[in-house]
């Protein structure tokens, strides 16, 4: 998301190298290359002014770092995160939840916004992290089919929607509200049409449902890729409505995100959410720090602990990090390891969060069919092969890529990867691996990175993931597998040795071509995906 | 009412910020200096016109150290001229030159796809020609109801499958129709999809190539459709796009707000991509086609003050 004006901020800081300190005079041409970057970010200009002002406040004023040993572009780093936090935060927000009855959430926002989708992913994220029963409100009578949509996504999730044909917008939500308490329910959520902030008769609609039904939360739904426009229409339905939140949607894609440093500041409303993918699923509470963290390529390695504490087996994490530590490693937990990687979501998300490698991602196809590729190769394999990988001649190889449907070629990469990696986990059994505990542990391993990424590098690829600490045992592991997978090789730092081109899916050739689709439900994928799971069962006994 | 008139009208909002924005920039009798210049490359920001604002401004800076810059009125037909010169010239709508002529339609989740399919089946229809959708959008929820719906209103034909259905094959079905019952115009809807996901971008490839096969040389047009109220990720998506799709026309939506489009300009000098229409409104008709001269007059409309100041 991030990646440009991630790219356009370093370049800024990068004036800075060699300098000593910061002074009144070498300044201001960072400022300008910030403002520049804010600006072509779509951040509002007077945002951009007000926060290239404070950020020489803080860099030039009372709060200047005193430490000599900290450089020039370190401190101005610091300064400008401590800022980006200041101005999208500073605290974390969170939904309001009505003290008695039903909690009722209110649905703002421009047409194409993602209001639907959103509901639905919200409705997903009540139930299933806060035991919540809600209803969906179908208020959206003017687009064509928004009422079936809601009913469709309603079923997927097992949420009721309620919808009475024939009112108007503001009918319906309140009798949804009574339906909501008759049949309690205790969070209402209502989806309203997408309006034109300037088209009075619809803004007066939206006003009068809020009126009638007096929301907990009126929460204003918008499109990340928005520009300019985005602070004078949040401008116009704060002042219709009284707006508790704000939710960007679109936030998996390339945007570079100056509504969201624009708009907290301009309406005062916090963001609580942030939409970042096609599933369901794909609903993210915001946090300042940690998106303030990913603009400046400093990672987000508390994310990716916290999806790791997630979708990974505690159990299984802990017996692999186990036989890391008795130094057995073989092809088996390598492969179990990846498909560890693997839960934590696409490969690109989850590499975007490793600090130092955000940037590098830009212009990279990851593949992660690469996983795939390499699931295949070692499916092919014997039991026998898989836990003594040594045992793997000549003859084997081209039987196992036989098998595979790949070359031989393919084959000696793995074998190769797999032993650097054994030779990796060798290196950070004499280093003795970390195991502090819970959020403290968390913030600690954060403390430790550089802002500019610099550390990182020093740190070396082993060193710094150690620092995820216990919360995440076998992650530790996991995420040195890709490393190695990424080529990383022996230790090396992870921005260095980052190695793009396996990813990309160049290392196996003949592998790749066939297009792909977003999840089809044919009968016949159906059946492929069947037995795909009934496999992956079988391993998982193994 | 004219078309000129019509689009101004509808523009209006659009106008004002500019040039009431430059009117109140020289208000008080200010004489053009730097600061003013600066405050212009401001306002111009506010337009989504990005890095072109800078440049804008250079331009109008190096004039002005020239001492061609009197007053309000030489900006003002500067800019102008600037704004006009990076814009296409040749005529914009679409041409019916094959039977049918297929028109695949592309954007991002949420651009306005499925109405401007809507509005452009409306205007072909209304010239009496027969028009077909396909609705290859088998992803998002209820999208094929949304676009039969239209279809409905519209009084044209539909192809559409269930949920879930390979969009190649409800492209190649649409087209397969068309041929056989001698439509003129396919219009194909397909899934929003963000330009970064490359296993979707793969996805439009493979509906092109259908397409393709059952009639060579289809589609003859690719339309990205970009939300009107984007700013800069605009010019990405129209990159992403036309790699795999390769776009021969965008289609602006939502221009009704207040929002400017001014990311086009940006779209147009890094891909030469032309704008076919513009999105002005709610209602079936509101689209128009795109007119360069119309558009950067009702932009900077001269002296005219509009109701909103």
């Amino acid at each position: 998301m991030f990646q440009s004006l991630t790219q356009r901020l370093s370049g800024a800081f990068d004036r800075f190298r060699g300098e000593k300190e910061l002074t009144e005079s070498n300044i201001e041409e960072g400022l300008r290359d910030v403002r520049r970057a804010l600006l072509d970010a779509d951040v509002h200009f007077q945002v951009a002014k007000d926060f290239v002002d404070s950020v020489r406040e803080r860099a030039l004023g009372q709060a200047k770092i005193a430490d000599k040993g900290v450089s020039a572009s370190d401190q101005f780093v610091a300064a400008v995160h401590h800022e980006l936090v200041e101005l999208m935060g500073p605290e974390d927000a969170r939904l309001q939840m009505a003290k008695s009855g039903p909690t009722v959430i209110l649905m703002a926002g421009l047409q194409g916004a993602g209001k639907t989708t959103t509901c639905a992913k919200l409705a997903r994220l009540l139930v299933t992290k806060h035991a919540k029963r809600p209803l969906l409100v179908a208020a959206d009578v003017k687009r064509p089919a928004a009422v079936e949509q809601l009913r469709v996504l309603g079923r997927k999730l097992n949420v009721p929607v309620f919808h009475q044909e024939g009112l108007g917008p503001a009918d319906v939500c309140e009798r949804g509200v009574a339906h909501a308490r008759a049949q309690g329910n205790d969070v209402v959520i209502l989806d309203t049409a997408g309006r034109l902030h300037v088209d009075d008769e619809l803004m007066d609609e939206v006003a009068e449902i809020a009126r009638r039904t007096s929301p907990d939360d009126q929460i204003l739904v918008v499109d990340s890729m928005t520009g300019q426009d985005a602070v004078r229409s949040a401008q116009e339905f704060h002042s219709r409505l009284s707006l508790t939140g704000v939710i960007l949607t679109k936030f998996d894609g390339d945007a570079r995100g100056g509504a969201a440093l624009s708009l907290k500041k301009v309406t005062g409303c916090p963001i609580l959410f942030l939409g970042t993918g096609e599933k369901i699923e794909d609903l993210d509470a915001f946090s300042a720090e940690r998106v303030a963290g990913r603009i400046l390529g400093m990672g987000d390695v508390v994310g990716l602990v916290e999806a790791a504490q997630d979708k990974i087996d505690e159990t299984e994490a802990q017996a692999q990090y186990e036989r890391l530590v008795m130094g057995s490693f073989t092809l088996e937990d390598m492969l179990a390891q990846l498909r560890m990687i693997q839960n934590l979501g696409p490969l690109k998300k989850v590499m975007g969060m490793l600090p130092g490698v955000g940037q590098q991602l830009d212009n990279l196809d990851i593949d992660d069919k690469h996983i795939k590729r390499i699931e295949a190769l070692c499916t092919s394999m014997t039991a026998r092969e898989r836990l003594q990988p040594d045992l793997i001649d000549m003859g084997r190889r081209r039987r196992i890529a036989r098998g595979a449907g790949q070359d031989v070629g393919a084959v000696n990469q793995l074998l190769k990867q797999w032993k650097q990696m054994k030779q990796l986990m060798k290196v950070m059994k004499k280093m003795g691996m970390g195991a502090g505990m819970g959020s403290k542990a968390k913030r600690a391993a954060l403390e430790g990175f550089s802002p500019s990424g610099e550390l990182a590098a020093d740190l070396g690829g082993g060193g710094m993931l150690d620092k995820l600490g216990g919360a995440a045992r076998g992650l530790g592991g996991a995420a040195k597998g890709l490393g190695s997978m990424m080529g990383l090789g022996g230790g090396g730092g992870l921005p260095e040795g980052f190695d793009p081109s396996m990813l990309a899916g160049g290392g196996v050739p003949g592998a790749r071509g066939k297009s792909a689709t977003r999840k089809a439900t044919s009968a016949r994928d159906k059946d492929k995906q069947k037995a795909k799971n009934k496999q992956k069962r079988k391993n998982r006994r193994k | 009412m004219g078309l000129f008139d019509r689009l101004k009208q509808r523009l209006t909002r659009t106008r004002t910020a500019i040039s009431d924005g430059l009117s109140g920039l020289f208000r008080g009798g200010r004489e053009i200096d730097n600061e003013l210049l600066d405050e212009l490359e401001e306002m111009l920001f506010t337009s989504d016109l990005g890095s072109e604002a800078i440049e804008l401004v250079d331009q109008l800076k190096r004039q002005h150290k020239r001492g061609e810059l009197k007053g309000e009125d030489d900006v003002r037909a500067s800019l102008r001229a600037a704004l006009l010169e990076r814009l296409d010239t040749e005529p914009a709508e679409i041409v019916l030159a094959h039977s049918p002529t297929v028109v695949l339609v592309v954007g991002v989740n949420g651009s306005g796809k499925t109405t401007s399919i809507a509005k452009l089946a409306q205007r072909f229809t209304s010239q009496g020609k027969r028009v077909i959708v396909g609705a290859a959008d088998t992803f998002r929820a209820a999208a094929a109801d949304q676009l039969e719906i239209w279809a409905g209103r519209v009084g044209c034909d539909i192809v559409r499958k269930n949920e879930g259905a390979d969009p190649a094959a409800v492209a190649y079905e649409t087209v397969d129709r068309a041929l056989r019952e001698g439509h003129d115009l396919v219009i194909i809807d397909t899934a929003g999809r963000l330009h970064t996901q490359s296993n979707l971008m793969k996805e439009l490839e493979k509906v092109r190539r259908v397409v393709a096969k059952r009639l060579e040389g289809a589609p003859h047009e690719v339309l990205l459709v970009i939300d009107g109220t984007n700013g800069q990720n605009a010019i990405n998506q129209a990159k992403q796009f036309t790699q795999s799709a390769e776009v021969t026309g965008l289609v602006v939506a939502k221009l009704d707000g207040t929002a400017r489009g001014g990311a086009i300009f940006g779209i147009r000098r890094e891909l030469g991509l032309p704008v076919r229409y513009i999105g002005t409104g709610e209602t079936v008709e509101a689209l128009e086609a795109f007119e360069p001269q119309t558009f950067v007059d009702a932009i900077l409309a001269v002296r005219q003050v509009s109701a909103n100041s």
